[in-house]
């Protein structure tokens, strides 16, 4: 593997190895088109297929045969001649197209005449009082260690939450040997009627199968308390109990760790910073960006593939990464469309993987309780500002998130909100009766991943840099 | 609706929300009209230096009257803003440097001024032990220092609110005119009416003096910052370079601001701003040689505010020369955040009382009235 970029412009520039990137770099290469492929992680896969090529976890049956599918779309692209860089952070990118990235300890520009942002999916923050605790963390968090390590949890373990995603990791985590004593599950009982429209299309889809056996699994061997209505960490210094309300019932449960997961939303840092108009999609509760068919956004030239661009999984992520691409080859070497699948076949696909997401959405949608939170609980986690905080601040005058860093340095952290972007926005609309749209998201910046600043003394200087010390 | 004010003040950065709040305690009733929200461009995302040290010399009264309000500024606005005054340092990289801070500091002397003192390397090295040892001296301003810009920004307007300003938020002003002897501007749906007009505009300004047929010679221009993670505590004072583009500032939190003056490109009209990484690289590259310390450091963000810069790098500060009741306050040039108290409070009594005791002559718009713009 090299460490960095052989050219210093590209055809393409696809940014994320999972399965929206890895489908679109195959098409594009294969259409002749230079193009690079960054990804932030040391092989590919993306968080759904994370080390597919390396785990040492390699009994098919423990992480399931959608996580093995990966294996053929990375085969697919290591022949269709792709340059792909991994441990590869893209912390910049700009409307020329221009892509900074750190690889290898250095720092490197590279040029794209087009862009596709394969960025995927964050874990949307559950801020309960106590999530901060040394002992509480993301399912998403739990998953990595035991797809890259084989690592499980070991002592008393408690999930907590929401979504397919809940239901597969403790499926994996028993699989492996792990324990779970209990599963507190938050879905408002309420929600299974207004999901029951969507029933049908949803019982249709390869989902339905998966997801209701999956349960069937987990459930055999684990407590699992549904309707839970409140949930706290508690613990001096540390998680020690889980307290939750079931059925109006206050309980009590000892932990060593707490698993927190209610599903997952378009990762946006990247697009936004580059400055892609994004909305507030009111079904998943998120921003996402505005797309046109072919993952066109705002930017000229610049498109996104997969959950990055609203949630659909990972086949949805494969073929929009694939129609993404057409998109590109359309544009950029139109004599090779004829070797693709058409816009037809692709767009069926596509309807395909989204069967039953209505429902999903619905069904799962997170009660206002858990996204909103009030009093002492912890919002912001990089600069610990609370929910009464940000009250306080919008009664003298904060109207909006980026007014909020005025006066509590709220998103300013590492985590560039990432970790409570979606909470402040919520919060501070419930707030001031608005809506999330009119209260908008914090502006985000560059860099979108912190870059050291040595390795940015090292880029190369460039005859602007050089003549602007002359003048000053 | 028509609505008549005593005021009508255009920009909501730092200088027409300080104008809004002196006007205030001279008991005028202003109308404070804001395109976006207050603080959102230059006022609210700059380096927040609050410096009387190394400016040019047709601005250091205005600078010396706002530094006397800055001290006081919890008094008056109810709200610390940030601020404290840990001196600023600058900082010569040779002696050739040292010579010519040596000339500068007679100079200013024998006009006066006493706030900026030479210094040698120990005491360079006393106020900022992080400095390479290969620095020689500088110039310290000991009072001098930092406040918080978007948090400063907001608390004047705040107060000005209280004290009766009215502040319209998320409008433009526009259909800008003089009608019978008063200045009418439209926003949303209101009409507002005053015997005075304020341009505060900031990178609007020089838009707004040429619709009113002032042309001045004014770009607009978005100096680039970045800031670094917590590092543990090692500089008090700001510091800046004399012969390098830096400022450096490192918070009661750890992180430290880096600036200096390297520009990103403005797209004034979608409020936005593309950075120059290659400027950025310089800045970090400079901070490499200037402070080893901050070799392991890492960058969390960057970002640009957007501002008006004129052709000879100062204000346009004062009554217009061309209408009566037209006042400008605008073009700070990279340098206007420390002046924004002191401008606000000499802009009141040019309003109210006709003139000030301060000296602003040089900074008046009619020095480019010979010119073609």
């Amino acid at each position: 593997m090299t460490a960095a970029p052989k050219q210093e412009t590209y055809d393409v520039v696809v940014i994320g190895a999972g399965p929206a990137g890895l489908a679109a770099a195959a098409v594009t290469a294969k259409a002749g088109l230079s193009t690079l492929l960054l990804d932030e992680n040391a092989g590919p896969g993306g968080q759904v297929w994370r080390s597919v090529m390396s785990t040492p976890v390699i009994a098919p049956d423990k992480l399931g045969a959608d996580y093995w599918s990966g294996k053929a779309l990375v085969e697919e692209l290591a022949a269709s001649g792709a340059e792909i860089l991994h441990r590869a952070t893209v912390w910049s990118l700009d409307k020329a197209l221009d892509v900074g990235f750190s690889v290898g300890g250095g720092s490197a520009f590279v040029n794209a005449r087009r862009v596709i942002i394969a960025t995927g999916a964050l874990e949307r923050p559950l801020p309960i009082p106590g999530w901060t605790l040394p002992g509480v963390m993301t399912a998403g968090a739990a998953q990595t260690m035991l797809k890259s390590s084989g690592l499980v949890p070991s002592g008393q373990t408690v999930l907590a939450g929401q979504g397919p995603l809940l239901w597969l990791l403790a499926a994996q985590i028993l699989r492996l040997g792990g324990c779970i004593d209990r599963i507190l599950e938050t879905t408002d009982r309420r929600n299974w009627l207004t999901a029951l429209p969507h029933a049908l299309s949803f019982l249709a889809s390869p989902y339905a199968l998966k997801g209701l056996s999956l349960i069937r699994e987990v459930r055999g061997k684990v407590r699992v308390v549904s309707g839970v209505t409140e949930l706290a960490a508690a613990g001096d210094g540390m998680l020690q109990s889980v307290r939750y309300v079931a059925a109006g019932k206050r309980e009590t449960v000892s932990a060593d760790l707490l698993l927190l997961h209610q599903g997952v939303v378009p990762n946006v840092n990247l697009a936004m910073s580059a400055g892609v108009d994004h909305r507030w999609d009111e079904r998943q509760l998120c921003w996402s960006p505005v797309c046109d068919a072919d993952g066109g956004t705002s930017v000229a030239g610049l498109a996104i593939a997969g959950d990055g661009a609203g949630i659909g999984g990972a086949a949805a992520a494969i073929a929009s990464g694939r129609i993404a691409a057409r998109g590109v080859v359309a544009a950029l070497a139109p004599s090779r469309l004829a070797s693709l699948p058409s816009k037809d076949q692709l767009a069926a696909a596509l309807d395909r993987a989204t069967l039953g997401r209505a429902f999903l959405d619905v069904l799962y949608r997170p009660s206002k309780s858990f996204r909103v939170p009030s009093g002492d609980t912890i919002v912001c986690r990089c600069e610990e500002v609370t929910a009464q905080d940000i009250l306080q601040s919008v009664a003298i005058g904060a109207t909006g998130p980026n007014q909020l860093k005025a006066y509590r340095r709220a998103g300013m952290g590492p985590c560039q909100g990432r970790l409570c972007g979606l909470t402040v926005t919520e919060l501070m609309a419930e707030t001031r009766g608005k809506t999330p749209q009119e209260i908008g998201y914090y502006r985000l910046r560059a860099p979108v991943k912190p870059i050291a600043l040595s390795e940015l003394a090292a880029l190369p200087k460039t005859e602007e840099a050089v003549s602007a010390v002359v003048r000053g | 609706m028509t609505i008549a004010r005593d005021a009508i003040i255009v920009g909501g950065g730092i200088h027409g929300c300080s104008t809004a709040l002196h006007l205030c305690l001279r008991r005028l009733k202003p109308v404070l009209i804001v395109k976006d929200y207050a603080g959102r461009h230059a006022s609210g995302v700059n380096a927040g230096g609050v410096r009387q040290l190394a400016r040019h010399v047709a601005e250091i009264p205005l600078s010396i009257r706002s530094m006397g309000i800055w001290e006081g500024i919890r008094d008056l606005l109810d709200d610390d803003c940030g601020f404290d005054s840990h001196g600023q340092v600058l900082v010569a990289e040779s002696d050739a440097e040292l010579d010519a801070c040596r000339v500068r500091v007679a100079d200013l002397n024998e006009r006066g001024f006493t706030h900026e003192e030479l210094i040698d390397g120990p005491e360079l090295r006393r106020l900022a032990p992080a400095v390479a040892e290969t620095c020689p001296g500088g110039i310290v301003s000991r009072r001098d220092g930092a406040a918080s810009p978007a948090q400063t920004t907001t608390a004047f307007r705040r107060k000005a609110e209280a004290l009766g300003a009215t502040v319209r938020e998320g409008f433009p002003a526009t259909n800008l005119r003089r009608e019978q002897g008063l200045w009418r501007v439209d926003v949303g749906s209101d009409t507002y009416e005053a015997p005075v007009l304020v341009n505060a505009a900031g990178a609007w300004g020089g838009r707004l003096a040429a619709m009113l047929g002032e042309s001045v010679p004014v770009e607009t221009v978005a100096p680039m910052l970045m800031i670094t993670s917590r590092v543990p505590h090692f500089i008090d004072p700001v510091v800046i370079l004399r012969g390098r583009k830096l400022s450096f500032k490192q918070f009661a939190n750890g992180t430290v601001l880096i600036g200096g003056g390297y520009l990103a490109t403005p797209d004034q009209d979608r409020n936005e701003t593309i950075l120059d990484w290659g400027g950025l690289a310089q800045s970090a590259r400079t901070v490499h040689d200037v402070f080893p310390i901050m070799r392991g450091a890492t960058i969390m963000r960057a970002w640009a505010g957007i501002e008006a810069r004129t052709r000879d790098d100062l204000p346009v500060f004062g009554p217009s020369a061309v209408h009566d009741g037209l006042f400008h306050q605008f073009g700070f040039s990279l340098h206007g955040f420390q002046l924004g108290p002191g401008a606000g409070a000499v802009m009141a009594e040019l309003i109210v009382d006709g003139g000030t005791q301060t000296h602003i002559r040089d900074i008046s718009i009619r020095r480019f009235q010979s010119s073609t713009p």
